[in-house]
């Protein structure tokens, strides 16, 4: 789970990390209040969960209210990479110096977590770690002993930082650090860390919790964001659901399967509308459901569902369609393959049931039917 | 001889009265799969189909297991893998998904600590087909013989698993390593020991896009691995920064694509399929029936 950063800011205030004043708007009577509040000068923060909001224009500063009205009723309801903004953050605007990077992570590929620091922050830090390695400077952090005054002051070392800004440094990377254990975040990053005259301050923040363990963080339940749309919907039924832009719909079980399933329609010309997984094991009305979430995105000309039964029962699938068929109004095409446990009695179901649906044997044989049968409508 | 279970494997169940465990203990005792006892703490004393179940790991090691195999609930499985990892388990398979990635962190490092072997979490278990099957597999899809298969996805794996079965081409073992971000084995770890059974021709990868297991494996290959690798790597598709179901598939900016994947394994000299059918083509090609 992705926090907003107004959100993400109140933690870090929580944990000593000094932030520069702001409050979070929902309406235009609210930005104005806030701007005059701060002296009719201020940044304006599209509130938005996907990256790169800054690149395209959701970070804006107003140098008096009536700009900070314009902007804000611009902003307001566009959307940034398919994401509505809803909320508008006004911040202070800050005199910085020099714009840095700090971060602690979950390193999948180390098994540790990791702290990242760069005197070059900013929109451009995935470009520079990329062109200029040398400039990222990274700890090892086992999660066994914590993270230890030593390793920190070897990295500043390293990265040449004053000596008089090691002390105040090392606080925020310890606030980090404690957020990331207590609160089971897989990410906590502050870029820019903003270099001013009154001290090292947050100018943005962002923390992603790890949905696995919410269970034990009922302080962090009201937080809760669901995303936009079809993906919203997936979210709140418990289903894995990526609206992607092609225009044949795709349910499989297995995330692996589902993402094969996208490939081989690629490889066959065509274009994947979706990624959904139903998981192991899914109920006819898991089935249903899956295919009523399809059904809703305009783009899909044609559904094709290939279910591989392990632990799935293909019968449970086809009863799932027949419900679906009976509940819903269907009118795309649908190819299906069925294979393995109770795979005879899947098919019958289907044949006896719904003649509209097209069963095919194979998998690489489904993706090739689904393509020419988009391309028809 | 396989790898890792065999015939000579005695397992125990931990969470053997739960719904899951309950039901796939059956399905395992029903291939053959030596399952000893089972743990649930409270349910010590009791019985399932006729299997003794205990409190604790370690009456279960008293009694004589080598490997255990874990149903319990997310919120408790890392705890699971701690006892087994203590009690003397040196073979630790976790089923379970949706375990707090804090948890797997710290079980991990349990598991190296003491130089147990994890399969898993959030996996599909392991089979070495007529011998034992740890898991929750659909057996049927395999057959003995000499193609060793380590997989991230449960699904595709019993997919291409029955494509090669078709064309006559059984397997010595096959292992779900498991779709989280932590996982108790890598790639290059599972092709060690498929390079060292004589009973393996032939390896099959199955990968997927996030992180950077495949790209390690193929460095891997090129310096230690003299049987033939065949892999596919599922996710050409999948757009960057979203995280395709909660598998461990995610793209990373911009490491760990499928297409970086490709690119490292057939560097190394692996054939990589472009479909799973083309995977048991490829395979077909490299060993004798």
């Amino acid at each position: 789970m992705k926090l907003y950063e107004f959100q993400a800011k109140q933690i870090f205030a929580d944990y000593g990390i000094k932030i520069p004043r702001g409050s979070v708007a929902a309406k235009l009577e609210e930005v104005e209040k806030f701007v005059k509040e701060l002296g009719s000068k201020a940044v304006l923060k599209a509130q938005v969960l996907v990256g790169g909001r800054g690149k395209a224009g959701g970070i804006r500063v107003a140098r008096s209210v009536d700009e900070a009205v314009e902007i804000a009723r611009e902003m307001f309801g566009k959307s940034i990479k398919g994401e509505i903004i809803r909320k508008i953050y006004v911040e202070e605007l800050l005199d910085v110096k020099e714009e840095w990077y700090m971060s602690v992570a979950l390193d999948r590929v180390e098994k540790s977590f990791s702290l990242i620091f760069s005197t070059e922050g900013g929109i451009d830090i995935e470009e520079i770690a990329l062109k200029s390695p040398e400039k990222i400077f990274k700890i090892r952090i086992d999660p066994r002993w914590g993270l230890w005054d030593y390793q920190l002051r070897d990295l500043f070392s390293k990265a040449r930082i004053k000596q008089d800004l090691w002390r105040e440094l090392m606080t925020i990377a310890k606030a980090i650090y404690r957020i990331l254990i207590e609160k089971e975040a897989e990410l906590v990053e502050i870029n820019p860390l903003g270099v001013t005259e009154k001290g090292l301050f947050a100018l943005d923040a962002k923390i992603t919790i790890d949905d696995n363990a919410l269970f034990r963080h009922r302080e962090l339940e009201a937080l809760r964001n669901f995303s936009e749309g079809l993906e919203g919907i997936a979210e709140r039924e418990g289903m894995n659901y990526v609206k992607l832009d092609g225009n044949i719909g795709v349910i499989a079980n297995g995330a692996g399967m589902a993402m094969a399933t996208m490939d081989l329609i690629y490889l066959e010309g065509g274009r994947p509308a979706n990624f959904l997984d139903i998981g192991g094991g899914a109920s006819a009305e898991m089935m249903k459901k899956a295919l009523e979430i399809l059904t809703k995105d305009e783009n899909v000309k044609a559904i094709f569902i290939n279910i591989f039964g392990g632990i799935t029962r293909c019968d449970e699938i086809a009863r799932g369609l027949v419900k679906a068929f009976n509940e819903l109004k269907i009118n795309v095409p649908i190819i299906l393959r069925l294979s393995g446990t109770n795979e005879e009695e899947g098919k019958r179901i289907v044949l006896e049931n719904l003649k509209e649906i097209e069963i095919v044997e194979t998998m690489e044989e489904g993706a090739k039917r689904a393509v020419e049968v988009a391309r028809w409508r | 001889m396989a790898i890792i279970v065999d015939e000579n494997t005695k397992a125990v169940v931990q969470g053997i009265t739960g719904t899951q465990g309950r039901f796939h203990t059956e399905r395992m005792l029903k291939y053959g799969t030596k399952i000893i006892c089972g743990v649930t703490p409270g349910k010590g004393g009791s019985e399932i189909f006729g299997v003794p179940v205990f409190d604790t790991v370690s009456e279960a090691v008293k009694m004589g297991a080598n490997a255990s195999v874990i149903f319990v609930p997310a919120p408790f499985a890392a705890d699971a893998i701690m006892e087994a990892a203590d009690a003397g388990i040196k073979v630790i398979v976790c089923i379970t998904e949706g375990i707090p990635v804090h948890d797997e962190l710290k079980a991990y490092l349990k598991v190296k600590e003491v130089k147990a072997i994890l399969i898993g979490p959030n996996c599909p278990g392991i089979i070495s087909p007529g011998k034992c099957h740890l898991g929750i597999m659909p057996t049927h899809v395999f057959a003995e013989g000499n193609v060793g298969i380590a997989s991230r996805s449960g699904t595709l794996t019993y997919q291409i698993a029955q494509n090669l079965t078709k064309i006559g081409i059984g397997q010595s073992t096959v292992l779900g390593i498991g779709g989280d971000r932590i996982v108790g084995l890598s790639f290059s770890e599972v092709l060690e020991m498929f390079e060292k059974d004589d009973e393996t021709d032939a390896i099959v990868l199955i990968g997927e896009i996030g992180g950077r297991d495949e790209e390690r494996a193929a460095e891997f290959i090129k310096r230690h691995i003299s049987k033939p690798v065949i892999a596919y790597i599922a996710g050409i598709t999948a757009p960057p920064g979203k995280r395709m179901g909660h598998a461990g598939a995610i793209i990373e900016g911009g490491v760990g694509s499928a297409e970086s994947k490709i690119r490292a394994l057939s560097e190394a000299g692996v054939k990589v399929g472009k479909t799973p059918r083309e995977v048991a083509e490829l395979v077909a090609k490299e060993v004798k029936r």
